[in-house]
């Protein structure tokens, strides 16, 4: 911010903010998006610690080794690395302006999206019917938090990928809509990072306990 | 909005846009090394290869860091270039945010549990 003085008036001088020079609609918003992103890392902080203190905390119930299956779990993560992939290749034909191959592989990365949402639901559904319901004991009320929030991202995300297809369907690649596919780009590669960090620490680990 | 228009927009912005340098072959290496670096890690859980589950959680935490850093750079984008290093300073500050807040809670709570009086001892105080 610079303050400068109007030289022409040689009485009193004039002191004026010089304003930024104007930017184009949705300049900012990558870096908002962004910021979003960190604060919303900061939620799953949160729930990872409480996970991470909570874990082992089992009430004479069902462990880790008990329930998980880590044959559905890798299946679970392959969908939404899958995803992941589909995505990018949505980005790079938006890139190319080719609208019918993007909306192509976001309905793709759709398709992922739900498959990886069903098969998460078949697992709690299962939990659930063996009597391994969040109230059981703290690591159950834990990972259905930090889980079940990660799974919820991934539900609005997909509401938001549906959205955008209707959006580009109807308007086609403007540049607000490619805005708008970047920002979920961010938002569902961040979904799939804090994956990384749930079937690690919350599958993984759990089983080796 | 035409392909004319939208190629000048990216180009004035260059450095604001982190997704105007994705390429076919970047998102696909990510790809490649994301599958390969989550295999591994369920491949030595499920077979119990190594000797002690002390390294094996070692290990597969190692490999989760790796992952998430290839997935910040390959799908994320990330360069210390974008949004003219703001991104950048946002992720730092998050990852600080992140460690205290993780190795803290960790920490105090497991102290915690290591030093609270077990109740049998507490019964013959009086």
């Amino acid at each position: 911010m610079t303050v400068a003085v109007n030289p022409s008036q040689t009485g009193e001088p004039v002191f004026y903010v010089a304003d930024e020079h104007p930017h184009p609609e949705g300049y900012s918003t990558s870096l908002g998006f962004w910021i979003y992103l960190m604060s919303d890392c900061l939620i799953f902080a949160m729930l990872f610690a409480a996970f991470g203190v909570l874990g082992a905390n089992y009430a004479a119930g069902p462990a880790p080794k008990d329930l998980f299956d880590l044959n559905l779990v890798a299946v679970n993560t392959s969908m939404l690395l899958l995803s992941s992939i589909t995505y990018g290749f949505a980005m790079l034909t938006m890139q190319q302006n080719k609208i019918a191959q993007t909306q192509m592989w976001l309905a793709i990365t759709g398709l992922f999206g739900i498959a990886f949402i069903s098969i998460e639901l078949t697992e709690f559904a299962h939990m659930i019917h063996e009597g391994a319901t969040p109230q059981r004991s703290a690591f159950l009320s834990s990972f259905f938090t930090l889980v079940g929030t990660h799974g919820l991202h991934v539900s609005c995300g997909l509401i938001w990928l549906v959205t955008l297809m209707v959006q580009v369907w109807r308007f086609g690649l403007i540049e607000a809509n490619r805005r708008r596919l970047m920002c979920l780009s961010m938002f569902w590669h961040f979904l799939d990072v804090v994956w990384i960090g749930v079937f690690t620490f919350v599958y993984l680990l759990g089983v080796l306990r | 909005m035409n392909t004319d228009t939208h190629a000048a927009h990216a180009h004035d912005h260059h450095h604001d846009d982190g997704h105007a340098h994705s390429t076919f072959s970047g998102y696909m290496l990510g790809f490649v090394l994301s599958v390969v670096l989550t295999a591994i890690p369920f491949w030595l859980v499920m077979s119990g290869t190594l000797p002690s589950k002390q390294i094996t959680a070692l290990v597969i935490m190692a490999f989760a860091v790796v992952q998430i850093i290839v997935h910040m750079i390959y799908f994320l984008h990330m360069s210390p270039k974008s949004e003219n290093g703001w991104s950048m300073m946002a992720l730092i500050f998050t990852i600080v945010m992140v460690v205290i807040a993780l190795s803290g809670s960790l920490w105090v709570m497991n102290h915690l549990n290591s030093n609270m009086m077990p109740i049998h001892e507490m019964t013959g105080m009086k």
